[in-house]
């Protein structure tokens, strides 16, 4: 056996692995970054953006007036541009993270560098999580912005409960897209799956419902607790039940579940969602800690 | 430094690497030798925690398993071809790096101008050449200053002048008391690098031998011959294999090209047929018995 030079001896018991939140805020760094810079996300925000304020538009005309509408009826209006928007924005984001990066063998160039699975997996979330954040506050911002501007006064929380509610629905899919990510050899793979789950859950999901109740008869309890399993219809309730304090526009399903819960709706919706944030993600980590990253 | 202990390792049924054992010690010099499929690149993989097997692979005391992150703290690994964010700036990746390996100041640009890269720093990655792009991961290796080097075929991209600038890179740091464990099908790098050679086939170790026997028994081997390393298009490389073996060439595949056994009177035959089969030849280098010889002389000063 040779031995090291003493200077590099003295060196071996120097180097430490730096700690798990330096090494995630490092990675969620360089994903803010390489997001923000993308074109996928100038181009979701502006398109965003733009269609909120078409939304704006199209929601004062309802009320027969020409301009701006209140916050109350906008934020309704913006709920169902969300439900669309920001899934497919979080899902395809989430898909193409890892899978991008095994595909061009940085992955396993990132995993040979003093870091664990999780910390890679935490950090690219983190990430991508802080982007949509951008996204979301710099669309629904901008709505805000010019309704305050027109004058509007009408349910002001109503556009920050929505902008809030639009992040954990963001986490929620940004969650589901990681483990598609990580479950995938091929990014294209990844996103044709994201964008086949976003279509389950925004058309299938619903149609699938409506034709539950006329073939199988549901019950309303049953309507109901289906229609919780799905997080844009969790969004979609706790949404209208923050921006007009009642669910009557759902129907009897709505209306069930507001005389029934009553003030416990707001924890129960809570409840639905929250499990779609750490599931997904835990299960990722475990993927990604027992799985070849080439 | 580096203990393995009964490595085995598959991909479905079929085992990459099976029941190796080595003992890398301070300041050593391994190479792992074989065709491609051998089992190096995985063996090293391994090493790196990358992938899950059975045994154990410790680095000064740290499972690669059970305590990567503090394993792979004392490992600096250049793969084959740097797969990397084409639009990060020198600059960039080598602070990225820099950071997840706890370090700050003046180290990344210490670490750039080691390898010549000091100048370098707006340029975008996808700019860089090959020869450039692999000191980049050699300046992102060396990043902490690890004791060991882990190296996957690092010159099998290069061409042949950047190819002797990187070996005479890496000799400088072997000097300098860094162990190495590399992969490579090259005579004239296991040759200039390596003080032990263990030579694989199949994913099993069939024998580890110093490197001056190994590389004077490659001269015996060859009979006043040479071997030749093509380099083809990717898309070509079976086609190619397939026309020389019909013409009788041992040919196979190894690295990013071929490697093709030569009698002394058929040197340049090879090309010829690969000519007529219409595949081109990007480069390629030779290195025949007398060669052979005077590597195997020049590996003796590697032990010291």
């Amino acid at each position: 056996m040779t031995a090291l030079p003493s200077g590099l001896q003295a060196d071996v018991a120097a180097l430490r692995a730096p700690g798990f939140v330096s090494n995630v805020r490092t990675l969620a760094g360089r994903e803010l970054r390489d997001a923000v810079k993308s074109r996928w996300f100038v181009l979701y925000t502006i398109a965003f953006a733009v269609l909120g304020l078409a939304v704006s538009f199209v929601s004062a005309a309802g009320t027969g007036g020409l301009g701006l509408a209140g916050y109350g009826r906008t934020t309704a209006g913006l709920v169902n541009l969300v439900l669309l928007v920001v899934p497919l924005m979080a899902l395809t984001a989430g898909a193409a993270s890892i899978a991008s990066d095994r595909e061009r063998g940085m992955l396993a160039f990132l995993l040979a560098q003093p870091v664990s699975r999780t910390e890679v997996l935490l950090g690219k979330y983190l990430g991508l999580a802080s982007a949509l954040l951008a996204c979301i506050a710099l669309g629904l911002g901008l709505c805000a912005l010019i309704l305050a501007w027109q004058g509007a006064t009408a349910n002001p929380a109503g556009i920050v409960w929505l902008a809030g509610l639009s992040v954990l629905l963001a986490l929620a899919m940004l969650s589901v897209g990681m483990l598609v990510s990580v479950l995938a050899r091929r990014a294209s793979v990844a996103v044709g799956t994201a964008i086949f789950v976003w279509l389950t859950l925004v058309f299938v999901t619903d149609l699938a419902l409506m034709a539950g109740v006329v073939a199988l008869r549901l019950r309303i309890t049953e309507l109901l607790a289906l229609s919780l399993l799905n997080p844009l219809q969790v969004f979609k309730m706790w949404s209208l039940l923050a921006v007009d304090a009642s669910l009557d526009v759902l129907g009897p399903a709505g209306l069930y579940a507001t005389e029934e819960f009553g003030t416990w709706l707001h924890p129960l919706l809570g409840a639905c969602i929250v499990p779609w944030i750490v599931l997904p993600l835990a299960v990722a980590a475990l993927v990604l800690s027992r799985r070849s990253p080439l | 430094m580096i203990t393995i202990s009964s490595l085995s390792m598959r991909f479905g049924r079929c085992f990459a690497v099976r029941d190796v054992s080595a003992q890398i010690d301070a300041g050593d010099s391994l190479a792992l030798w074989g065709v491609n499929g051998a089992g190096k690149t995985t063996l090293i993989r391994c090493v790196l925690g990358l992938l899950r097997f059975r045994g154990g692979v410790s680095v000064c005391g740290h499972d690669v398993l059970r305590d990567g992150k503090a394993a792979r703290r004392l490992l600096g690994y250049v793969p084959q071809e740097l797969g990397f964010y084409d639009e990060m700036g020198v600059g960039e990746a080598i602070g990225f790096f820099a950071r997840l390996n706890g370090l700050r100041g003046t180290e990344p640009a210490a670490s750039l101008r080691l390898v010549g890269l000091d100048g370098q720093h707006t340029k975008r990655v996808r700019e860089l050449s090959g020869g450039m792009k692999q000191r980049l991961a050699l300046a992102l290796a060396l990043l902490g200053d690890p004791p060991i080097l882990i190296l996957d075929e690092v010159t099998a991209s290069l061409d042949a002048v950047g190819r002797e600038e990187f070996i005479g890179m890496l000799k400088g740091l072997s000097c300098s008391g860094r162990t190495l464990l590399f992969a490579s099908h090259r005579l004239e790098e296991v040759a200039a690098l390596a003080r032990r050679v263990a030579v694989m086939e199949r994913g099993r170790v069939i024998e580890t031998v110093d490197t001056q026997a190994f590389v004077a028994a490659r001269a015996t081997e060859m009979r006043g011959g040479a071997v030749l390393h093509l380099t083809v298009p990717a898309s070509s490389r079976e086609a190619a294999v397939r026309s020389l073996r019909e013409l009788g060439f041992a040919a196979r595949l190894n690295g990013l090209g071929l490697l093709v056994p030569v009698p002394p009177e058929r040197k340049a035959v090879p090309f010829r047929v690969l000519a007529d089969a219409r595949i081109p030849v990007e480069d390629f280098d030779l290195v025949d018995a007398a060669e052979a010889a005077s590597l195997a002389a020049q590996a003796k000063e590697n032990v010291p």
